[in-house]
Protein backbone atom coordinates (compact mmCIF):
# COMPACT_ATOMS: atom_id res chain seq x y z
CA UNK A 1 0.00 0.00 0.00
CA UNK A 2 1.62 3.20 -1.14
CA UNK A 3 0.42 6.54 0.21
CA UNK A 4 0.96 9.74 -1.75
CA UNK A 5 1.48 13.23 -0.35
CA UNK A 6 -2.13 14.25 -0.79
CA UNK A 7 -3.38 11.21 1.14
CA UNK A 8 -0.96 11.92 3.98
CA UNK A 9 -2.17 15.51 4.04
CA UNK A 10 -5.76 14.29 4.28
CA UNK A 11 -4.98 11.82 7.09
CA UNK A 12 -3.07 14.54 8.96
CA UNK A 13 -6.11 16.78 8.65
CA UNK A 14 -8.39 14.01 10.00
CA UNK A 15 -5.97 13.65 12.95
CA UNK A 16 -5.75 17.46 13.31
CA UNK A 17 -1.95 17.46 13.12
CA UNK A 18 -0.18 20.27 11.24
CA UNK A 19 2.42 18.72 8.94
CA UNK A 20 4.56 21.16 6.98
CA UNK A 21 4.62 20.65 3.19
CA UNK A 22 8.29 19.69 3.12
CA UNK A 23 7.62 16.84 5.58
CA UNK A 24 4.77 15.29 3.58
CA UNK A 25 6.95 13.37 1.10
CA UNK A 26 9.29 11.76 3.67
CA UNK A 27 6.30 10.94 5.88
CA UNK A 28 4.49 9.35 2.92
CA UNK A 29 7.56 7.15 2.40
CA UNK A 30 7.74 6.10 6.06
CA UNK A 31 4.03 5.40 6.39
CA UNK A 32 4.02 3.45 3.11
CA UNK A 33 6.87 1.23 4.28
CA UNK A 34 5.04 0.53 7.55
CA UNK A 35 1.81 -0.29 5.68
CA UNK A 36 3.71 -2.49 3.18
CA UNK A 37 5.08 -4.48 6.09
CA UNK A 38 1.59 -4.75 7.65
CA UNK A 39 0.23 -5.96 4.33
CA UNK A 40 1.40 -9.52 5.17
CA UNK A 41 -1.72 -9.89 7.34
CA UNK A 42 -3.74 -10.18 4.15
CA UNK A 43 -2.17 -13.58 3.36
CA UNK A 44 -3.99 -15.09 6.39
CA UNK A 45 -7.45 -16.55 5.96
CA UNK A 46 -9.54 -15.06 8.74
CA UNK A 47 -13.01 -15.92 7.42
CA UNK A 48 -15.30 -16.79 10.32
CA UNK A 49 -12.80 -15.61 12.97
CA UNK A 50 -14.25 -13.33 15.62
CA UNK A 51 -12.41 -10.01 15.94
CA UNK A 52 -10.88 -9.58 19.39
CA UNK A 53 -11.44 -6.18 20.98
CA UNK A 54 -10.41 -7.16 24.50
CA UNK A 55 -8.73 -10.04 26.26
CA UNK A 56 -11.01 -9.77 29.29
CA UNK A 57 -13.71 -12.40 29.39
CA UNK A 58 -15.62 -10.51 32.03
CA UNK A 59 -18.83 -8.71 31.23
CA UNK A 60 -18.47 -4.98 31.47
CA UNK A 61 -19.52 -4.10 35.00
CA UNK A 62 -22.13 -1.44 35.66
CA UNK A 63 -21.96 0.90 38.59
CA UNK A 64 -24.80 2.56 40.39
CA UNK A 65 -25.96 5.64 38.52
CA UNK A 66 -25.05 8.08 41.25
CA UNK A 67 -23.18 11.34 41.50
CA UNK A 68 -19.79 10.55 43.03
CA UNK A 69 -18.01 13.88 42.72
CA UNK A 70 -18.55 17.48 41.74
CA UNK A 71 -17.97 21.01 42.98
CA UNK A 72 -14.39 20.87 41.78
CA UNK A 73 -14.32 23.63 39.17
CA UNK A 74 -10.95 24.94 40.30
CA UNK A 75 -9.34 21.51 40.08
CA UNK A 76 -10.86 20.90 36.63
CA UNK A 77 -9.59 24.23 35.32
CA UNK A 78 -6.25 24.12 37.08
CA UNK A 79 -4.32 22.91 34.06
CA UNK A 80 -6.24 24.79 31.37
CA UNK A 81 -3.93 26.86 29.14
CA UNK A 82 -6.15 29.93 29.01
CA UNK A 83 -9.21 29.74 31.30
CA UNK A 84 -11.51 32.72 31.75
CA UNK A 85 -14.28 33.37 34.28
CA UNK A 86 -14.47 29.70 35.23
CA UNK A 87 -14.56 28.44 31.62
CA UNK A 88 -12.22 26.76 29.16
CA UNK A 89 -11.65 29.02 26.16
CA UNK A 90 -11.28 28.35 22.44
CA UNK A 91 -10.84 30.65 19.44
CA UNK A 92 -14.07 32.22 18.20
CA UNK A 93 -16.15 29.62 16.33
CA UNK A 94 -19.24 31.68 15.45
CA UNK A 95 -18.90 35.02 13.65
CA UNK B 1 27.38 -2.84 56.06
CA UNK B 2 26.11 -2.88 52.50
CA UNK B 3 25.91 0.51 50.85
CA UNK B 4 22.41 1.86 51.38
CA UNK B 5 21.75 2.19 47.66
CA UNK B 6 23.02 -1.29 46.83
CA UNK B 7 20.25 -3.40 48.33
CA UNK B 8 17.17 -5.11 46.98
CA UNK B 9 13.71 -4.65 48.50
CA UNK B 10 13.78 -7.88 50.52
CA UNK B 11 17.16 -6.98 52.08
CA UNK B 12 16.11 -3.40 52.83
CA UNK B 13 12.89 -4.68 54.39
CA UNK B 14 14.93 -6.83 56.79
CA UNK B 15 17.30 -3.95 57.57
CA UNK B 16 14.42 -1.59 58.29
CA UNK B 17 12.70 -4.20 60.45
CA UNK B 18 15.90 -4.74 62.43
CA UNK B 19 16.46 -1.01 62.82
CA UNK B 20 19.84 -1.07 61.00
CA UNK B 21 18.81 2.11 59.19
CA UNK B 22 15.73 4.30 58.85
CA UNK B 23 13.55 4.97 55.84
CA UNK B 24 14.80 8.57 55.97
CA UNK B 25 18.44 7.40 55.75
CA UNK B 26 17.53 5.14 52.85
CA UNK B 27 15.75 8.00 51.08
CA UNK B 28 18.74 10.33 51.67
CA UNK B 29 21.13 7.78 50.15
CA UNK B 30 18.98 7.39 47.06
CA UNK B 31 18.42 11.13 46.67
CA UNK B 32 22.20 11.57 46.63
CA UNK B 33 22.62 8.74 44.13
CA UNK B 34 19.83 10.17 41.96
CA UNK B 35 21.46 13.60 41.91
CA UNK B 36 24.95 12.17 41.29
CA UNK B 37 23.56 10.08 38.40
CA UNK B 38 21.90 12.91 36.47
CA UNK B 39 24.07 12.18 33.43
CA UNK B 40 21.88 9.13 32.75
CA UNK B 41 18.81 11.40 32.34
CA UNK B 42 16.76 8.68 34.03
CA UNK B 43 14.44 11.14 35.78
CA UNK B 44 12.36 13.92 34.25
CA UNK B 45 11.34 15.31 37.64
CA UNK B 46 13.13 14.66 40.94
CA UNK B 47 10.93 14.85 44.03
CA UNK B 48 13.36 14.78 46.99
CA UNK B 49 10.93 16.65 49.27
CA UNK B 50 8.15 14.14 48.60
CA UNK B 51 10.63 11.31 49.22
CA UNK B 52 11.86 12.68 52.53
CA UNK B 53 8.35 13.45 53.74
CA UNK B 54 7.06 9.96 52.94
CA UNK B 55 10.16 8.37 54.43
CA UNK B 56 9.68 10.30 57.67
CA UNK B 57 6.01 9.26 57.72
CA UNK B 58 7.10 5.67 57.28
CA UNK B 59 9.57 5.94 60.15
CA UNK B 60 6.82 7.43 62.33
CA UNK B 61 4.43 4.59 61.50
CA UNK B 62 7.13 2.13 62.47
CA UNK B 63 7.97 3.97 65.70
CA UNK B 64 4.31 4.05 66.70
CA UNK B 65 3.78 0.39 65.90
CA UNK B 66 1.19 1.16 63.19
CA UNK B 67 0.37 -1.28 60.43
CA UNK B 68 3.28 -1.52 57.98
CA UNK B 69 2.82 -2.02 54.24
CA UNK B 70 4.68 -4.39 51.90
CA UNK B 71 6.74 -1.54 50.44
CA UNK B 72 7.31 0.27 53.74
CA UNK B 73 10.14 2.81 53.32
CA UNK B 74 11.23 1.48 49.91
CA UNK B 75 12.49 4.25 47.56
CA UNK B 76 11.14 3.85 44.04
CA UNK B 77 11.08 5.70 40.72
CA UNK B 78 7.64 6.30 39.19
CA UNK B 79 7.43 6.11 35.40
CA UNK B 80 6.23 9.53 34.27
CA UNK B 81 3.15 7.97 32.72
CA UNK B 82 1.44 7.61 36.12
CA UNK B 83 -0.51 10.69 37.17
CA UNK B 84 0.76 11.92 40.53
CA UNK B 85 -1.22 14.47 42.49
CA UNK B 86 0.53 17.84 42.59
CA UNK B 87 3.61 16.53 40.75
CA UNK B 88 4.33 17.36 37.09
CA UNK B 89 3.28 14.47 34.82
CA UNK B 90 4.61 14.67 31.25
CA UNK B 91 4.35 11.26 29.51
CA UNK B 92 7.65 12.38 27.95
CA UNK B 93 5.72 14.75 25.70
CA UNK B 94 5.86 18.45 24.94
CA UNK B 95 2.07 18.46 24.63
CA UNK B 96 1.64 17.88 28.38
CA UNK B 97 3.75 20.94 29.27
CA UNK B 98 3.10 21.95 32.86
CA UNK B 99 0.41 19.31 33.48
CA UNK B 100 0.07 18.80 37.23
CA UNK B 101 -2.71 16.30 37.96
CA UNK B 102 -5.28 16.98 40.65
CA UNK B 103 -5.52 13.22 41.26
CA UNK B 104 -3.31 10.18 41.85
CA UNK B 105 -3.29 7.05 39.67
CA UNK B 106 -4.58 3.94 41.43
CA UNK B 107 -1.27 2.07 41.09
CA UNK B 108 0.83 4.92 42.51
CA UNK B 109 -1.77 5.43 45.26
CA UNK B 110 -1.62 1.69 46.08
CA UNK B 111 2.17 1.85 46.30
CA UNK B 112 1.99 4.89 48.51
CA UNK B 113 -0.44 3.23 50.89
CA UNK B 114 1.90 0.22 50.97
CA UNK B 115 4.57 2.60 52.28
CA UNK B 116 6.64 3.19 49.13
CA UNK B 117 8.69 6.39 48.91
CA UNK B 118 8.61 8.17 45.54
CA UNK B 119 12.01 9.57 44.48
CA UNK B 120 10.85 11.12 41.23
CA UNK B 121 9.23 10.66 37.84
CA UNK B 122 11.21 8.46 35.45
CA UNK B 123 11.92 9.35 31.84
CA UNK B 124 10.24 7.33 29.07
CA UNK B 125 9.57 7.31 25.36
CA UNK B 126 6.95 9.89 24.43
CA UNK B 127 3.54 8.44 25.37
CA UNK B 128 5.38 5.11 25.90
CA UNK B 129 5.87 4.78 22.14
CA UNK B 130 9.36 3.47 21.48
CA UNK B 131 11.86 0.74 22.21
CA UNK B 132 15.00 2.78 22.92
CA UNK B 133 13.89 5.75 25.02
CA UNK B 134 15.02 8.12 22.27
CA UNK B 135 11.60 9.66 21.55
CA UNK B 136 11.24 11.51 24.88
CA UNK B 137 10.83 15.29 24.63
CA UNK B 138 13.15 15.38 27.65
CA UNK B 139 16.00 13.71 25.80
CA UNK B 140 17.34 10.16 25.57
CA UNK B 141 18.13 8.06 28.65
CA UNK B 142 21.57 6.47 28.88
CA UNK B 143 21.94 2.82 29.84
CA UNK B 144 24.27 2.59 32.89
CA UNK B 145 26.00 -0.36 31.19
CA UNK B 146 27.37 2.06 28.60
CA UNK B 147 30.00 3.22 31.09
CA UNK B 148 31.50 -0.23 30.99
CA UNK B 149 31.91 -0.33 27.22
CA UNK B 150 32.69 3.37 26.82
CA UNK B 151 29.72 4.06 24.55
CA UNK B 152 26.31 5.72 24.99
CA UNK B 153 23.84 2.84 24.88
CA UNK B 154 20.05 2.93 24.89
CA UNK B 155 18.32 1.48 27.97
CA UNK B 156 15.50 0.07 25.82
CA UNK B 157 12.01 1.45 26.03
CA UNK B 158 9.57 2.68 26.67
CA UNK B 159 10.25 2.30 30.43
CA UNK B 160 13.90 3.24 29.84
CA UNK B 161 14.26 5.74 32.68
CA UNK B 162 12.80 3.20 35.13
CA UNK B 163 15.18 0.47 33.94
CA UNK B 164 18.25 2.77 33.98
CA UNK B 165 17.36 4.05 37.47
CA UNK B 166 17.10 0.54 38.94
CA UNK B 167 20.17 -0.76 37.11
CA UNK B 168 22.28 2.28 37.99
CA UNK B 169 21.35 2.31 41.69
CA UNK B 170 19.27 5.49 41.39
CA UNK B 171 16.14 3.70 42.69
CA UNK B 172 15.63 0.44 44.55
CA UNK B 173 12.80 -0.48 42.18
CA UNK B 174 10.56 1.30 39.69
CA UNK B 175 7.16 1.16 38.11
CA UNK B 176 6.91 0.53 34.39
CA UNK B 177 4.14 0.10 31.89
CA UNK B 178 4.10 -2.41 29.08
CA UNK B 179 1.98 -2.21 25.92
CA UNK B 180 4.10 -4.39 23.62
CA UNK B 181 7.29 -5.01 25.61
CA UNK B 182 7.97 -1.70 27.36
CA UNK B 183 8.78 -3.31 30.73
CA UNK B 184 10.46 -6.52 29.57
CA UNK B 185 12.75 -5.25 26.78
CA UNK B 186 14.34 -2.42 28.85
CA UNK B 187 14.69 -4.85 31.79
CA UNK B 188 16.63 -7.15 29.47
CA UNK B 189 18.81 -4.29 28.13
CA UNK B 190 19.66 -3.07 31.65
CA UNK B 191 20.17 -6.41 33.43
CA UNK B 192 17.17 -6.24 35.77
CA UNK B 193 13.87 -8.08 36.29
CA UNK B 194 10.72 -6.72 34.60
CA UNK B 195 7.23 -8.19 34.95
CA UNK B 196 4.26 -7.38 32.77
CA UNK B 197 1.27 -8.76 34.66
CA UNK B 198 -1.87 -10.23 33.13
CA UNK B 199 -4.06 -7.59 31.49
CA UNK B 200 -6.51 -6.55 34.21
CA UNK B 201 -4.23 -7.36 37.18
CA UNK B 202 -3.33 -3.69 37.80
CA UNK B 203 -5.69 -0.77 37.38
CA UNK B 204 -5.07 1.52 34.42
CA UNK B 205 -6.89 4.40 36.12
CA UNK B 206 -4.73 7.51 36.10
CA UNK B 207 -2.13 6.01 33.77
CA UNK B 208 -1.76 8.15 30.62
CA UNK B 209 -3.38 5.92 27.99
CA UNK B 210 -1.53 4.62 24.92
CA UNK B 211 -3.42 1.49 23.74
CA UNK B 212 -6.15 0.70 26.23
CA UNK B 213 -6.65 -2.97 25.35
CA UNK B 214 -2.92 -3.65 25.87
CA UNK B 215 -1.54 -1.21 28.48
CA UNK B 216 -0.57 -2.79 31.78
CA UNK B 217 1.52 -1.53 34.71
CA UNK B 218 4.15 -3.70 36.36
CA UNK B 219 7.24 -3.78 38.58
CA UNK B 220 10.87 -3.34 37.49
CA UNK B 221 13.19 -4.67 40.16
CA UNK B 222 16.59 -6.17 40.94
CA UNK B 223 15.26 -9.62 41.81
CA UNK B 224 12.29 -11.89 41.11
CA UNK B 225 11.34 -11.83 44.81
CA UNK B 226 11.22 -8.03 44.68
CA UNK B 227 8.95 -8.21 41.64
CA UNK B 228 6.59 -10.44 43.65
CA UNK B 229 6.60 -8.04 46.62
CA UNK B 230 6.03 -4.97 44.47
CA UNK B 231 3.36 -6.51 42.22
CA UNK B 232 1.37 -7.43 45.33
CA UNK B 233 1.41 -3.78 46.35
CA UNK B 234 0.45 -2.48 42.88
CA UNK B 235 -2.30 -4.93 41.96
CA UNK B 236 -5.95 -5.19 42.86
CA UNK B 237 -9.47 -4.64 41.61
CA UNK B 238 -10.36 -1.01 41.03
CA UNK B 239 -13.97 0.02 40.39
CA UNK B 240 -12.60 3.03 38.47
CA UNK B 241 -11.16 0.76 35.74
CA UNK B 242 -13.86 -1.40 34.19
CA UNK B 243 -11.19 -3.71 32.73
CA UNK B 244 -9.50 -4.34 36.06
CA UNK B 245 -10.16 -7.92 37.13
CA UNK B 246 -12.56 -8.37 40.08
CA UNK B 247 -10.38 -10.95 41.81
CA UNK B 248 -8.33 -11.18 44.99
CA UNK B 249 -4.62 -10.43 44.84
CA UNK B 250 -2.76 -13.56 46.01
CA UNK B 251 0.46 -13.52 48.07
CA UNK B 252 2.91 -13.62 45.16
CA UNK B 253 5.97 -13.81 47.39
CA UNK B 254 4.61 -16.94 49.10
CA UNK B 255 4.32 -18.57 45.67
CA UNK B 256 8.12 -18.52 45.34
CA UNK B 257 9.02 -21.90 46.82
CA UNK B 258 12.01 -22.71 44.65
CA UNK B 259 10.43 -26.05 43.79
CA UNK B 260 9.70 -26.36 40.07
CA UNK B 261 10.08 -30.13 39.76
CA UNK B 262 7.69 -31.62 37.25
CA UNK B 263 6.69 -28.27 35.72
CA UNK B 264 6.47 -28.33 31.96
CA UNK B 265 8.16 -25.55 30.01
CA UNK B 266 7.17 -24.93 26.39
CA UNK B 267 9.70 -23.90 23.77
CA UNK B 268 7.95 -22.28 20.79
CA UNK B 269 9.63 -23.31 17.57
CA UNK B 270 8.40 -20.21 15.73
CA UNK B 271 10.61 -18.03 17.95
CA UNK B 272 13.71 -19.61 16.39
CA UNK B 273 13.85 -17.04 13.66
CA UNK B 274 15.98 -16.83 10.56
CA UNK B 275 19.04 -14.72 11.15
CA UNK B 276 18.73 -14.95 14.92
CA UNK B 277 21.80 -13.72 16.78
CA UNK B 278 23.77 -16.87 17.77
CA UNK B 279 24.44 -15.37 21.22
CA UNK B 280 20.70 -14.99 21.84
CA UNK B 281 20.14 -18.55 20.65
CA UNK B 282 22.91 -19.81 22.96
CA UNK B 283 21.44 -17.90 25.93
CA UNK B 284 18.04 -19.44 25.23
CA UNK B 285 19.53 -22.97 24.97
CA UNK B 286 21.35 -22.38 28.26
CA UNK B 287 18.06 -21.32 29.88
CA UNK B 288 16.44 -24.56 28.70
CA UNK B 289 19.27 -26.58 30.25
CA UNK B 290 19.02 -24.68 33.54
CA UNK B 291 15.29 -25.34 33.84
CA UNK B 292 15.81 -29.02 32.98
CA UNK B 293 18.46 -29.23 35.69
CA UNK B 294 15.97 -27.68 38.13
CA UNK B 295 13.62 -30.56 37.41
CA UNK B 296 11.36 -29.12 34.71
CA UNK B 297 10.20 -31.04 31.67
CA UNK B 298 10.81 -29.27 28.40
CA UNK B 299 8.42 -29.60 25.48
CA UNK B 300 8.33 -28.12 21.99
CA UNK B 301 5.19 -26.10 21.35
CA UNK B 302 3.89 -24.29 18.31
CA UNK B 303 2.57 -20.74 18.18
CA UNK B 304 1.89 -20.71 14.45
CA UNK B 305 0.78 -17.09 14.07
CA UNK B 306 3.84 -15.59 15.75
CA UNK B 307 5.13 -13.84 12.62
CA UNK B 308 1.87 -11.90 12.31
CA UNK B 309 1.98 -10.53 15.85
CA UNK B 310 4.06 -7.42 15.13
CA UNK B 311 2.06 -6.23 12.11
CA UNK B 312 -1.14 -6.92 14.08
CA UNK B 313 0.18 -4.87 16.97
CA UNK B 314 1.12 -2.00 14.66
CA UNK B 315 -2.50 -1.68 13.60
CA UNK B 316 -4.22 -2.32 16.94
CA UNK B 317 -1.95 -0.14 19.11
CA UNK B 318 -1.82 2.91 16.78
CA UNK B 319 -5.58 2.69 16.18
CA UNK B 320 -6.26 2.80 19.91
CA UNK B 321 -3.59 5.49 20.35
CA UNK B 322 -5.11 7.71 17.68
CA UNK B 323 -8.40 7.63 19.59
CA UNK B 324 -6.81 8.05 23.05
CA UNK B 325 -4.56 10.92 21.99
CA UNK B 326 -7.46 12.86 20.47
CA UNK B 327 -7.90 14.39 23.94
CA UNK B 328 -4.79 16.56 23.54
CA UNK B 329 -6.46 19.53 21.93
CA UNK B 330 -4.89 22.55 23.64
CA UNK B 331 -8.11 23.35 25.49
CA UNK B 332 -8.16 21.61 28.86
CA UNK B 333 -4.52 21.01 29.81
CA UNK B 334 -0.96 21.16 28.51
CA UNK B 335 0.40 22.99 25.52
CA UNK B 336 -1.68 25.44 23.46
CA UNK B 337 -0.32 26.91 20.24
CA UNK B 338 -2.64 29.71 19.07
CA UNK B 339 -4.39 29.62 15.69
CA UNK B 340 -6.91 31.70 13.75
CA UNK B 341 -9.71 29.16 14.07
CA UNK B 342 -10.49 26.26 16.37
CA UNK B 343 -9.17 23.78 13.76
CA UNK B 344 -6.06 25.89 13.31
CA UNK B 345 -5.43 25.91 17.04
CA UNK B 346 -5.90 22.10 17.23
CA UNK B 347 -3.56 21.50 14.30
CA UNK B 348 -0.87 23.89 15.50
CA UNK B 349 -0.96 22.50 19.02
CA UNK B 350 -0.81 18.86 17.94
CA UNK B 351 1.73 19.51 15.19
CA UNK B 352 4.10 21.17 17.63
CA UNK B 353 3.23 19.15 20.74
CA UNK B 354 3.65 15.60 19.39
CA UNK B 355 7.05 14.24 18.35
CA UNK B 356 7.74 12.38 15.08
CA UNK B 357 7.11 8.82 16.29
CA UNK B 358 3.86 9.75 18.04
CA UNK B 359 2.69 11.56 14.90
CA UNK B 360 3.54 8.53 12.74
CA UNK B 361 1.52 6.24 15.00
CA UNK B 362 -1.47 8.59 15.21
CA UNK B 363 -1.45 8.85 11.40
CA UNK B 364 -1.23 5.07 10.91
CA UNK B 365 -4.04 4.61 13.43
CA UNK B 366 -6.19 7.32 11.87
CA UNK B 367 -5.71 5.73 8.45
CA UNK B 368 -6.52 2.23 9.75
CA UNK B 369 -9.74 3.51 11.31
CA UNK B 370 -10.77 5.70 8.39
CA UNK B 371 -13.77 5.00 6.24
CA UNK B 372 -12.98 2.41 3.56
CA UNK B 373 -9.93 0.97 5.39
CA UNK B 374 -11.48 0.00 8.72
CA UNK B 375 -12.32 -3.58 7.70
CA UNK B 376 -9.14 -4.17 5.72
CA UNK B 377 -6.84 -3.05 8.51
CA UNK B 378 -8.48 -2.75 11.89
CA UNK B 379 -10.98 -5.61 11.81
CA UNK B 380 -8.43 -7.80 10.03
CA UNK B 381 -5.87 -7.12 12.78
CA UNK B 382 -8.43 -7.87 15.50
CA UNK B 383 -9.20 -11.20 13.83
CA UNK B 384 -5.52 -12.11 13.66
CA UNK B 385 -5.28 -11.13 17.32
CA UNK B 386 -7.86 -13.84 18.04
CA UNK B 387 -5.71 -16.39 16.21
CA UNK B 388 -2.60 -15.33 18.18
CA UNK B 389 -4.49 -15.57 21.46
CA UNK B 390 -5.81 -19.02 20.50
CA UNK B 391 -2.24 -20.18 19.77
CA UNK B 392 -1.37 -19.50 23.41
CA UNK B 393 -4.56 -21.14 24.71
CA UNK B 394 -3.68 -24.32 22.82
CA UNK B 395 -0.05 -24.26 23.99
CA UNK B 396 -1.03 -23.77 27.63
CA UNK B 397 -3.10 -26.97 27.53
CA UNK B 398 0.24 -28.79 27.65
CA UNK B 399 2.68 -26.51 29.45
CA UNK B 400 2.96 -24.44 32.63
CA UNK B 401 5.13 -21.69 31.18
CA UNK B 402 6.83 -20.76 27.92
CA UNK B 403 10.50 -19.78 27.69
CA UNK B 404 11.78 -17.40 24.99
CA UNK B 405 14.44 -14.72 24.59
CA UNK B 406 13.22 -11.28 25.74
CA UNK B 407 14.78 -9.24 22.95
CA UNK B 408 16.60 -10.06 19.71
CA UNK B 409 19.80 -8.30 20.80
CA UNK B 410 21.66 -6.69 23.67
CA UNK B 411 21.44 -2.90 24.13
CA UNK B 412 22.53 -0.92 21.06
CA UNK B 413 24.07 2.53 20.73
CA UNK B 414 22.09 5.76 20.95
CA UNK B 415 21.52 6.78 17.34
CA UNK B 416 21.51 3.23 15.92
CA UNK B 417 18.38 1.65 14.35
CA UNK B 418 16.88 5.09 14.07
CA UNK B 419 16.39 5.56 10.33
CA UNK B 420 13.85 2.82 9.75
CA UNK B 421 10.75 2.69 12.00
CA UNK B 422 10.10 -0.98 11.15
CA UNK B 423 13.66 -1.98 12.21
CA UNK B 424 13.00 -0.38 15.58
CA UNK B 425 9.64 -2.18 15.90
CA UNK B 426 11.44 -5.55 15.56
CA UNK B 427 12.89 -5.08 19.06
CA UNK B 428 9.56 -6.25 20.41
CA UNK B 429 9.24 -9.37 18.25
CA UNK B 430 9.33 -11.73 21.27
CA UNK B 431 7.25 -9.61 23.66
CA UNK B 432 4.36 -8.36 21.50
CA UNK B 433 2.56 -11.73 21.09
CA UNK B 434 2.20 -12.05 24.90
CA UNK B 435 0.76 -8.54 25.07
CA UNK B 436 -1.79 -9.25 22.35
CA UNK B 437 -2.90 -12.35 24.30
CA UNK B 438 -3.00 -10.37 27.58
CA UNK B 439 -0.76 -12.93 29.33
CA UNK B 440 1.85 -12.23 32.01
CA UNK B 441 5.50 -12.19 30.94
CA UNK B 442 8.66 -11.67 32.93
CA UNK B 443 12.20 -10.90 31.80
CA UNK B 444 14.97 -12.32 33.97
CA UNK B 445 18.63 -11.30 33.49
CA UNK B 446 20.50 -14.49 32.67
CA UNK B 447 23.90 -13.67 31.21
CA UNK B 448 26.24 -11.32 29.42
CA UNK B 449 26.88 -10.99 25.70
CA UNK B 450 30.42 -11.34 24.37
CA UNK B 451 30.48 -7.54 24.49
CA UNK B 452 29.79 -7.66 28.23
CA UNK B 453 26.17 -6.47 28.07
CA UNK B 454 23.20 -8.07 29.83
CA UNK B 455 20.87 -10.51 28.10
CA UNK B 456 17.49 -11.60 29.42
CA UNK B 457 15.11 -14.49 28.95
CA UNK B 458 11.34 -14.19 29.00
CA UNK B 459 8.98 -16.58 30.75
CA UNK B 460 5.30 -16.37 29.77
CA UNK B 461 2.59 -17.67 32.10
CA UNK B 462 -1.10 -18.42 32.17
CA UNK B 463 -3.59 -15.60 32.62
CA UNK B 464 -3.59 -14.58 36.30
CA UNK B 465 -0.89 -17.19 36.96
CA UNK B 466 1.76 -14.70 38.11
CA UNK B 467 2.47 -16.73 41.27
CA UNK B 468 3.55 -19.80 39.35
CA UNK B 469 5.33 -17.65 36.76
CA UNK B 470 7.35 -15.90 39.49
CA UNK B 471 8.25 -19.25 41.03
CA UNK B 472 9.62 -20.60 37.74
CA UNK B 473 11.36 -17.25 37.10
CA UNK B 474 12.98 -17.55 40.50
CA UNK B 475 14.36 -20.98 39.60
CA UNK B 476 15.78 -19.51 36.38
CA UNK B 477 17.25 -16.60 38.34
CA UNK B 478 18.89 -18.94 40.85
CA UNK B 479 20.42 -21.06 38.10
CA UNK B 480 21.68 -18.06 36.14
CA UNK B 481 23.12 -16.41 39.28
CA UNK B 482 23.40 -13.11 37.41
CA UNK B 483 25.18 -10.79 39.81
CA UNK B 484 26.88 -8.45 37.36
CA UNK B 485 26.53 -4.72 37.84
CA UNK B 486 27.08 -1.99 35.27
CA UNK B 487 30.46 -0.29 35.28
CA UNK B 488 32.19 -2.72 37.65
CA UNK B 489 33.79 -5.81 36.20
CA UNK B 490 35.81 -5.54 32.99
Amino acid sequence: MSLDKDTVKQIAYLARIRVSDDKLAPLAGELSSILDWIEQLQELDTDGVEPMASVSDVTLPQRKDAVTDGNCQAAVLRNAPDPEDGFFTVPKVVE
Amino acid sequence: MTKLNDMDIATARDGLNKGDFSAAELAEAYIQAMQAGRDLNAYITETPEVALERARESDERRAKGDHLGAMEGIPIAMKDLFCTEGVLTTAGSHILDGFTPAYESTVSANLRSAGAVMLGKANLDEFAMGSANITSYYGPVKNPWGLKVGKDLVPGGSSGGSAAAVSGGLAMAATGTDTGGSIRQPASFCGIVGLKPTYGRCSRWGVVAFASSLDQAGPMTQTVRDAAIMLGAMAGFDPKDSTSAPIETPDFEAAITGDVKGKTIGIPKEYRMDGMDPEIQAMWDQGIEWLKAAGCNVKDVSLPHTKYALPTYYIVAPAEASANLARYDGVRYGLRVPGDSLDDMYMNTRGEGFGDEVQRRILIGTYALSSGYYDAYYIKAQKVRTLISNDFKTAFEDVDAILTPTAPSAAFGIGENQDDPVAMYLNDVFTVPTSLAGLPGISVPTGLSSGGLPLGLQLIGRAFGEGELLNIASALETAAAFNHKPGQEG
